[in-house]
């Protein structure tokens, strides 16, 4: 079976100088582990060269020509980001160090605080204590799980969450019971770390809408690889990462309903996130300054917005229809290695680039060991921060090959290769 | 080919038939160690005799093949010395592994454990290595404290 896709793959390949580099002992790269972080293109790494040597001040503040070209190119790429993901307004972009910073800045929201000091501000819609639910998965990254253990443990509240079916869906058959009036947010994950699973968000949403919750998405796997639009996925707050996405490391963004942000309290405090200061009180900026306190990351932000425009120059459908291609080669060939199990959707449906997998008697840290070692193929191992995911499935640890736009067939040809290998040592 | 010098005939041996594996009585002490970063575990059971000679250790777990052949190579290793002797054995092979691959091993201390020479030039993997031996000295310091 063959899937149409416009993308040039040898071009592209072009476009990231690490892709045609050797390893140690004349091993050439086969980057399998883009799940966990991208490469960069030459126009990232230029970009952010270009203005740390040229154009490089403090955002917001600086009164001079260098200030003034420095933030119209942090804000620009606030633009950039909002129009890639359909954002209603560019305000509602927030910038933040990385998707568990988006996630933990809205799980602060939350609590029985009344901010402001008489009180005004306070929200019912984040209002939480004792009696009060959070609804996530079984299938989340510790991001998106931790921060609301923290929450509950703070305020009273409880933790409950979804579980995940033996093909690695979404549980929802118990969606009613879960998500009820007593539900204040559910959050979970767009696309799964681990199986690849792509959640049935408007399901969920329509439960949520019912009984009055908030929707989060930890998109942290969706956004780099889908055309992904705000508007039309109908949730509240949206997190996601650069540095999977061909960004730099060290920025994060997290979307957010406007009208929510302005009711929610201010996470950081600190520098360009106030309005007027006294000694005794503050008042706060609108957003998104108001949750961005202190000097931001401002190149990482501007790397961001040059990868965004890689990304879009390229167009989001062909990455995907590509990623598509390699799923579907990868499933086929996968089943050709013995004693080989798959964690996660077993065919194309609902599911994307992300192949998760265990071989009967060979530890995952040996296999990962032997494909770097032997033929400079990077997956990862280990439990990819998703260890309840792991236990529920039984084992301790799994091999992930994770796709992207410079992804080939060959490459997943070279990974069977490399398994089979790993087989023979360990027979 | 760089790596498949840190998986030496032995170490796969030890993995594919480990000696000693399951826990059993009597035994002096038990303890459960794990290696959080990689979830490797190991629950390892010393029974000293007369004179403070090791009768036996008896260990179960789970992990990879470095890991679990290390936890086989210290069972046979320890079978009829002394306590005294086997930890010397067992600071031999610590400085070997924390040596990043710098240290000359002392096969007369070592014997078979000098195979896990070449798990000292992988950080991420010295851990895997240490795991049973750490959990050995653990065991034998509360064995000796009961």
């Amino acid at each position: 079976m063959t899937y149409p896709t416009s993308l040039d793959v040898e071009r592209i390949r072009k476009d990231f100088p690490v892709l045609s580099r050797e390893l140690p002992g004349g091993r050439p790269l086969v980057y399998l582990d883009s799940g966990n972080s991208s490469q960069k293109p030459t126009p990232v790494v230029e970009t952010v060269r270009e203005h740390l040597a040229m154009h490089y001040s403090n955002v917001g503040r600086a009164m001079h020509a260098l200030g003034a070209e420095s933030t119209e190119a942090y804000e620009s790429a606030r633009d950039k980001v909002a129009a890639f993901i359909g954002a209603p307004s560019r305000d509602e972009v927030i910038f933040t160090k990385n998707a568990s910073e988006a996630l933990n800045l809205v799980a602060h929201a939350f609590g029985p605080h009344l901010w402001g000091s008489s009180g005004e501000g306070a929200d019912p819609r984040f209002a939480l204590g004792p009696g009060d639910e959070i609804v996530i998965s079984e299938m989340e990254h510790h991001s998106n799980i931790v921060p609301w253990q923290l929450l509950v443990q703070r305020t009273g509240a409880t933790l409950k969450w979804f579980g995940v079916t033996e093909e690695g869906r979404l549980d929802l058959s118990n969606l009613d019971e879960l998500v009820t009036e007593r539900t204040k947010i559910v959050s979970i994950a767009h696309q799964s770390n681990v199986l690849g699973t792509v959640n049935p968000v408007a399901d969920v949403l329509r439960r949520a809408r019912e009984v009055g919750a908030l929707v989060m998405l930890d998109a942290s796997q969706s956004v780099p690889h889908h055309p992904v639009d705000m508007a039309g996925l109908g949730v509240d707050f949206v997190a996601f990462t650069g540095h999977k996405m061909l960004g730099p490391s060290g920025i994060g963004v997290l979307w957010g309903r406007g009208e929510l942000l302005d009711a929610m309290p201010p996470f950081l405090g600190g520098g360009e996130m106030i309005e007027a200061v006294w000694m005794d009180h503050s008042t706060y900026a609108p957003i998104p300054h108001k949750f961005e306190a202190g000097t931001p990351p401002i190149v990482e932000a501007i790397g961001l917005g040059a990868a965004v425009d890689y990304l879009q120059g390229i167009g989001m459908d062909a990455i995907e229809a590509h990623e598509r291609e390699l799923t579907a080669y990868a499933l086929e060939a996968l089943r050709e290695v013995p004693t080989l199990r798959l964690i996660g959707p077993d065919t194309l449906d609902r599911r994307g680039a992300t192949l998760s997998f265990t071989l009967e008697g060979i530890h995952p840290h040996d296999v990962g060991q032997i494909l770097d070692d032997s033929f400079g193929i990077a997956v990862r191992v280990g439990h990819h921060c998703a260890r309840p995911l792991h236990l529920r499935f039984g084992i301790p640890a799994t091999t992930r090959a994770s796709f992207y736009l410079y992804n080939t067939t060959g490459e997943i040809d070279a990974l069977v290769r490399g398994l089979h290998h790993v087989q023979k040592v360990f027979a | 080919m760089i790596g498949e010098s840190m998986y030496q005939e032995l170490i796969l041996e030890h993995y594919k038939h480990p000696q000693g594996r399951g826990l059993r009585e009597p035994y002096d002490a038990e303890v459960h160690h794990v290696n959080p970063t990689c979830g490797d575990e190991i629950t390892l059971r010393v029974k000293v005799g007369d004179a403070g000679r090791i009768e036996d250790v008896s260990y179960d777990g789970q992990g990879c093949s470095i890991s679990q052949a290390a936890a086989s190579v210290l069972h046979e290793l320890t079978a009829g010395s002394t306590v005294e002797e086997t930890l010397s054995v067992v600071d031999e092979f610590t400085r070997l592994m924390q040596g990043r691959g710098q240290v000359e091993a002392d096969e007369d201390v070592l014997g078979d454990a000098v195979a896990f020479a070449g798990v000292a030039k992988f950080p991420a993997r010295v851990k895997c290595a240490l795991l049973s031996w750490m959990a050995y000295k653990d065991a034998v310091v509360r064995s000796a404290s009961r």
